[in-house]
């Protein structure tokens, strides 16, 4: 449980500085300080049980199905990373209260910081994989915040996106290695992993995994290639910067490597891998590290150099190297926290990081160039110092290798000229900055920083001190647990005395000295071989790439995407072709079982006029009148078939949709150009568009008749035969609408109510004027509405509503009902539009068909729920049969009230979609505030 | 009213969109907002409850009119679709509020028709016919036609043209698919097709494969697959904002549709037509994320941006459609919903950073800084963690499912790159974007409007869903799973009882 709440604990603690960031910038620092120092205790307190080998677990069920869990466990390198973590944590807290000014969002980033060591101490304690996954992700985000804390500077928002980049692009092939690595070995969880090394060597997955692996590892550790995005990520706050560089962030790379060491590592491909990108990342680093003048920029790349000094010793192989490593990690990250805090002290008294500027400031701090150049001289591996005991051991091990056969002496070769190049810029960090003459213009008068800011790298210093006289009592127990993690097996013999004898490594460290003081003393030289360079800055480089990627991509996007409506129909065509066709090549008989009716005269009339009609409609579809005209052809001879082929139901609404939509076009056309403008399509895309339509019209045209030539069997006959007693009416066609399928009806009508309404939203935001002639320039007649019109289509409106209310009630038993009467009787109604206008209807008309179409609606519906007061689902009908003097036997049923509702939605959506349209260009159109 | 349960999700809004029509309700628009959020609401709680009750005690049937299927109308509330009835809801709700906020005084109806839009993709979840499937396609098109241009436009109008036109054609082609599919199963009723998918003539099985294929390509359009994706971008960033929130689940009704009817009724167990759809969806969809990433980085505005981020979810649940195990419906159901709030948090985001940004809308460009960057600021770095799919946003296990599933079923060359790639390229164009939009800023900001608090109400629902997506992401998962078995199983008829009929 112990070891949950070491995680909890900070976790608890996140949003507490931004929330009490007004009580004062020293209550903040304490308040974010509580739950880490807490933890740090819990975990201390865990120290007996970790040396002894115990090694304390939590885990809960998460995700099964992922293989995710919550899972954490404390053995000795999550306890080491764990103590740097906390440990170093705390200290930049410390040194954060000073650091920050009082413009800086204090609160904001401690939360930031708090968050990033969360995510650090989740990476290090999670035993399960995707768990691990998890947290590792969140240190790339929550380094992101920190890098960018100060946005306002262009180089914080391109550092912090490069770094969040780089380590997102790793984190993704860390997904994929972790996945596979589950994949291989059937277990999310670490510990079982880690027993299972042979299964993954041997796995055929093995080279995808390991490429994969070490792309997030290198990526995250800043190894060559991707060391760029590490120095830039200095833009952050010093604090940050020496937090990411010492304790976090760039370990978490190498403790991966460290993690899975027992399970990846033993085989060629990790040493050639590991071991050559180490080594060319040491002396990379080392090298750029000498040429920079800003002093955060040396330590960044000594910090590349150090990172790749610890994955060589990863690589190596042998399991001295593994315990130099985890040795090395301890050391690096207590002397490069202290240097980039005390490289912090001289920024923040001195204005300025720039070591052409800053000279000679011994006389104006000499308690802090102390400190500082202790801790150089450790991290150029000088003897009594931590630094130089795993740099002795990093050396020893480069003697014990051969896997590069005859050319292994490569590696101790290069190995020592890293370690004179890590010599040369340490000196020069101590030489530039604290002698060689006077500061050059400094913005401030610099001065000792206040007295707790300098407390953190006091600890750590006394720290590199103490560690290298007494390493085996400093570090004794700690490097033994930790290594044993790290290997899985027994340790190796290795003793942690400061004085072996004189022997080779330690020649290799005389010699890394000497050469060290050689190219400092030279390097006015080799500053003027290194200017012939460009001096390229990774950011711009980065940034340049990716304009590149992006206007690269966007014009391809514009080649594929043009905009055109014609290409997007041209595909859904085609593809409706291909996929259609491509059964149809294997069906053996397209004719089927069924009889065929003979053709008389009449049926072939009228298909060849339909067909004539089509080719109208289409050929002339730019003179729209024309094409318009030729439409309405083909929709009454559908009618007639309808009526000949046994459908009146489906004749009587054809026909009176084909009036209703006639009637809509003439008045859309009226505000449209009677032309179409003709601009001329290419005629590749012509006969393009023209083959895709005709072969798809075939493909149609062959399932169409492949269909019509079968047999039926459906559940039609069901609706046949319960019509009557069931739904009680004759009429099925109707009985389906209303009763078996009235819940289509009811989605039906509500799709014709909302289109009403979308048609509204559209007039009212429209603002057309009315053309003042027709298309060959007569002007419209005087006499708007004309009497002979008028008064026929006046005396035919109560005829016509007596006809829609009888094809209303007898639709349940004979062609007609709600939809069809509603149609007559909006027909009739537009007749009086068009016979007197707008003005003289509102008048006598006074309705509000947007109230008809709620008002249907509301009717169906409730119709529908009438059922449940009796116990019955949505939309059961009831009917039963009466006896009324005069009137006779007649049948009352429930279907007819939702028919009813059926027909005011119909009647009122017609008219509101007509009229308005009709007002359009009257006094009377919508305005777009109407309510 | 519990034996009602599954028809509320659809009673509701039909009942909330007639009422917010008439009086007294219609008469101010403060009333309609109350309303509306009230019936949302209503509409919330029928769908939890239909959730839980069908995890507790299995699918409900709930045969309209009291039919006994297959011959009448049947609804079927199974775990996959209550769950996405349950997502629809919150969705609902959210852009309800959000659009109480000024939205709906830029047009008129606004409030009725979102009732009729969560109508219609209520009823695609929870119908069991396919003829009635198309019913409610037409209701969920013809609502959003009427959405798309409210506020009014140019461009919203032009990219209504291509999105109305295509769709007329793709409801064409439905119909005609309908047809053919009547013709050869003689029924509609999904359950018993899936039952006599293997049964078919042998002299019909290719015409009811080339009815298969036909729906494909009713269903890619509706979720903008590869090469019927074009009219999606462009109808979603000219959407107003809340109508694009709204809009991020109507593309996994495509998705939806799709399992149902080339996982369900033409899945394993089809006979001849099993899986007649996957050697097709396999390079759609790896293509559809191909061009998704494309289009994610030539993105020049945040809405098209998350637009062209929803190509790219579509382009992977495609991919999980084709890979079709178990593991995969139920990692594509878990992503589908995370990623239906992350894209509607988004596209809500961007109609904040819209209304603060004076003329520069959310262009990718230097402007003025917002008004409230704290706010939004936070906001969108939410959303684009949530859409990246880092943690800890339920994004991450979205994405690690499917990557997983494809590990498993043995894709894992095919579905890895593209995914991953995928990622890639919205951490990149998020982060680019996300620079620009706050930091970037140069001068005083606009007087643009604060932030409403319905608004806040509206995003900090979405925000508090996606993490506890993460925290109980087993229980989803698990009902995910159930859900997935469901459906290539589905609903045996025979061992219904029937109301009255």
């Amino acid at each position: 449980m112990s070891v949950l709440w070491i995680l909890l604990l900070p976790m608890a603690g996140i949003l507490l500085p931004v929330l009490f960031a007004r009580a004062g910038r020293t209550v903040t620092a304490w308040l974010t300080a509580l739950m880490p120092a807490l933890a740090l205790a819990l975990l201390l307190q865990q120290a007996p049980d970790v040396f002894a080998g115990t090694v304390p677990v939590y885990s809960a069920p998460w995700v099964p199905l992922l293989g995710l869990q919550l899972s954490l466990h404390l053995d000795g390198l999550a306890f080491l990373f764990c103590l740097l973590i906390l440990g170093i944590g705390l200290l930049i807290i410390l040194y954060a209260r000073y650091y920050l000014s009082e413009e800086d969002n204090m609160g904001l980033f401690y939360t930031y910081l708090l968050f990033f060591m969360v995510a650090m101490l989740g990476v290090v304690l999670s035993s399960n994989l995707l768990q691990l996954w998890l947290f590792w992700e969140l240190t790339s985000i929550s380094s992101f915040l920190l890098i960018s804390f100060w946005w306002h500077k262009s180089e914080a928002r391109k550092g912090a996106r490069m770094a969040l980049t780089v380590t997102g692009f790793g984190g993704l092939a860390l997904l994929g290695a972790l996945l596979l690595i589950g994949h291989v070995t059937g277990t999310y969880e670490l510990r079982e992993v880690l027993t299972m090394g042979h299964v993954l060597r041997n796995s055929e997955y093995y080279p995808a995994i390991l490429a994969l692996f070490l792309l997030g590892a290198f990526t995250k550790s800043a190894q060559f290639p991707f060391q760029f995005w590490l120095p830039h990520a200095m833009a952050a706050p010093t604090p940050v910067s020496a937090y990411l560089h010492s304790a976090t962030m760039v370990k978490a790379g190498v403790f991966l490597l460290a993690r899975f060491y027992p399970v990846l590592a033993g085989t060629d491909a990790w040493f050639v891998a590991v071991s050559l990108t180490g080594m060319a990342t040491m002396l990379v680093g080392a090298y750029i590290a000498l040429f920079k003048h800003d002093l955060k920029g040396l330590l960044a790349y000594s910090t590349v150099s150090h990172l790749g000094l610890i994955t060589l010793l990863l690589g190596l192989g042998t399991d001295l190297a593994a315990v130099a490593a985890v040795f090395h990690i301890i050391n690096h990250a207590v002397f490069k926290a202290s240097l980039f805090m005390a490289a912090g002290i001289i920024d923040h008294e001195s204005g300025t990081r720039d070591m052409r500027k800053l000279n000679g400031l011994w006389k104006y701090m000499p308690w802090t160039a102390t400190l500082a150049m202790v801790a150089a001289s450790s991290m150029a591996g000088v003897p009594l110092l931590n630094g130089f005991l795993s740099k002795e051991m990093l050396f020893s091990e480069t003697l014990h290798q051969s896997t590069l056969g005859a050319l292994s002496w490569w590696i101790p070769l290069l190995a020592t000229a890293g370690g004179a190049f890590a010599v040369a810029y340490s000196l020069r960090f101590m030489h530039d900055v604290f002698f060689n003459g006077e500061p050059i213009d400094l913005p401030r008068t610099p001065h000792e920083p206040p007295r707790y800011m300098r407390v953190p790298v006091e600890v750590l210093v006394v720290l590199c001190l103490l560690v290298g006289v007494f390493p085996q009592f400093m570090v004794g127990d700690i490097l033994d647990t930790a290594s044993m993690a790290v290997l899985q097996s027994t340790l190796p013999q290795y003793s942690l005395a400061v004085w072996h004898g004189f022997n080779f490594p330690l020649l290799m460290s005389a010699m890394a000295i000497v050469g060290g003081l050689t190219l400092y003393i030279n390097r006015r030289h080799l500053f003027d071989f290194q200017v012939q360079f460009a001096d390229r800055d990774a950011k711009h480089v980065f940034e340049g790439m990716v304009q590149r990627l992006i206007a690269g991509v966007t014009r391809l996007h514009q080649w594929l995407d043009d905009g055109s409506l014609q290409r997007s129909m041209f595909l859904l065509i085609l593809l409706a072709l291909l996929v259609s066709a491509a059964p149809l090549f294997e069906l053996v008989n397209t004719v089927g079982r069924h009889p065929q009716l003979p053709i008389n005269w009449v049926v072939g009339f009228c298909a060849a006029l339909m067909i004539a009609a089509t080719f109208v409609t289409l050929w002339w579809s730019h003179l729209r009148l024309v094409a318009l005209i030729a439409l309405s052809v083909v929709g009454l001879i559908v009618s007639i078939a309808f009526a000949y082929f046994s459908a009146p139901d489906l004749a009587l609404t054809q026909l009176s949709v084909e009036v209703v939509t006639i009637l809509l076009f003439l008045l859309a056309l009226f505000f449209l150009p009677q032309k179409s403008p003709t601009i001329d399509s290419k005629l590749t895309i012509i006969v393009r568009d023209f083959s895709v339509a005709a072969l798809f019209g075939s493909v149609v045209g062959t399932i169409c008749y492949a269909m019509l030539t079968r047999p039926l069997d459906t559940i039609s006959d069901f609706f046949v035969a319960n019509s009557k007693p069931g739904g009680g009416g004759t009429n099925v066609v109707n009985v389906i609408l209303v009763d078996f399928r009235g819940f289509d009806t009811l989605g039906e009508i509500t799709v014709l109510g909302i289109a009403a309404l979308g048609i509204y939203k559209l007039l009212a935001q429209m603002l057309v004027s009315m053309p003042s002639a027709d298309s060959k320039g007569y002007r419209w007649s005087k006499e708007r509405h004309p009497f002979l019109l008028a008064v026929v289509s006046q005396s035919l409106l109560p005829l016509a509503l007596l006809v829609s209310a009888y094809i209303f009630l007898r639709g349940h038993n004979m062609p007609g009902g709600g939809f069809i009467a509603g149609l007559i009787t909006a027909i009739a109604l537009i007749q009086q539009y068009v016979a007197h206008g707008v003005v003289w209807m509102k008048e006598r008309m006074p309705i509000n068909y947007l109230g008809l179409i709620a008002s249907g609606l509301l009717i169906a519906t409730l119709s529908g729920l009438g059922s449940w007061a009796f116990g019955h689902h949505f939309l059961t009908t009831w009917f039963d049969h009466f006896h009324l003097p005069l009137v006779g036997e007649f049948e009352l049923a429930s279907a007819m009230v939702f028919d009813f509702g059926v027909y005011l939605t119909v009647i009122g959506a017609t008219l509101l979609i007509l009229a308005n349209l009709g007002k359009l260009t009257t006094s009377e159109r919508l305005q777009a505030g109407d309510n | 009213m519990l034996q009602h349960l599954p028809v509320l999700p659809l009673l509701i809004p039909l009942l909330a969109g007639i009422l917010l029509l008439m009086p007294p309700i219609a008469t101010t628009l403060r009333r309609q907002q109350w309303a509306g959020t009230l019936f949302a609401l209503l509409q919330l709680g029928a769908a939890a409850s239909l959730l839980w009750h069908v995890d507790q005690h299995g699918t409900l049937v709930y045969a309209m009119g009291g039919w006994q299927p297959p011959f009448g109308i049947i609804l079927v509330a199974d775990r996959m679709a209550t769950l996405l009835s349950v997502l629809t809801a919150i969705l609902l709700l959210c852009v309800q509020l959000f659009s109480s906020a000024g939205e709906d005084q830029q047009g008129k109806f606004l409030h009725p028709l979102l009732m009729f839009q969560a109508l219609g993709i209520q009823g695609a979840f929870l119908t069991g016919d396919l003829f009635n499937l198309f019913v409610f396609f037409e209701v969920l098109l013809i609502a959003s036609y009427a959405l798309l241009i409210h506020g009014g436009g140019a461009q919203k109008t032009l990219a209504n043209v291509h999105y109305v036109t295509l769709n007329l054609a793709g409801s064409a082609l439905f119909l005609f698919a309908l047809g053919i599919m009547y013709g050869t199963f003689g029924t509609l009723n999904m359950a018993d097709m899936q039952q006599k998918a293997a049964l078919i003539n042998p002299n019909d099985v290719r015409l009811a494969n080339a009815g298969a294929m036909l729906l494909l390509v009713v269903f890619g359009l509706k979720s903008a697959m590869l090469p019927l994706h074009f009219w999606m971008p462009r109808a979603y960033s000219a959407a107003p904002a809340p109508v694009a929130a709204l809009f991020a689940i109507m593309t996994k009704v495509g998705i939806y549709s799709l399992w149902r009817v080339h996982c369900g009724i033409f899945g394993d167990n089809a006979g001849d037509l099993a899986n007649i759809a996957q050697p097709w969806l396999w390079p759609l969809a790896w293509l559809t994320v191909v061009i998704g990433i494309i289009a994610t980085l030539a993105s020049k505005t945040l809405r098209e941006l998350t637009a062209n981020l929803v190509i790219i979810s579509v382009g992977s649940l495609l991919l999980m459609v084709a890979l079709n195990t178990r593991e995969a419906t139920a990692s594509g159901l878990y992503y589908l919903v995370h990623s239906t709030l992350a894209t509607a948090l988004m596209f809500l985001v961007a109609g904040l950073i819209i209304g603060q940004r004076g003329k520069a809308e959310d262009r990718f460009v230097q402007a003025r800084p917002v008004v409230q960057p704290a706010l939004l600021g936070a906001l969108f770095f939410l959303a684009a963690l949530a859409l990246i799919g880092m943690p800890p946003i339920s994004g991450f296990i979205g994405k690690a499912l499917m990557l997983k599933a494809a590990l498993a079923g043995g894709q894992a060359g095919w579905i890895w790159p593209p995914i991953l790639l995928a990622s890639l390229a919205a951490l990149l164009m998020l982060s680019r974007s996300g620079g620009t939009l706050f930091w970037r800023a140069r001068g005083d900001h606009s007087d643009g409007k604060r932030v409403q608090p319905t608004q806040i109400a509206a995003v900090a629902i979405l925000v508090i869903t996606l993490p506890t997506m993460v925290i109980f992401a087993g229980w989803i998962t698990e009902y995910a799973q159930l859900a997935a078995s469901e459906m290539t199983r589905g609903v045996d008829l025979s061992l219904l009882g029937g109301d009255d009929a």
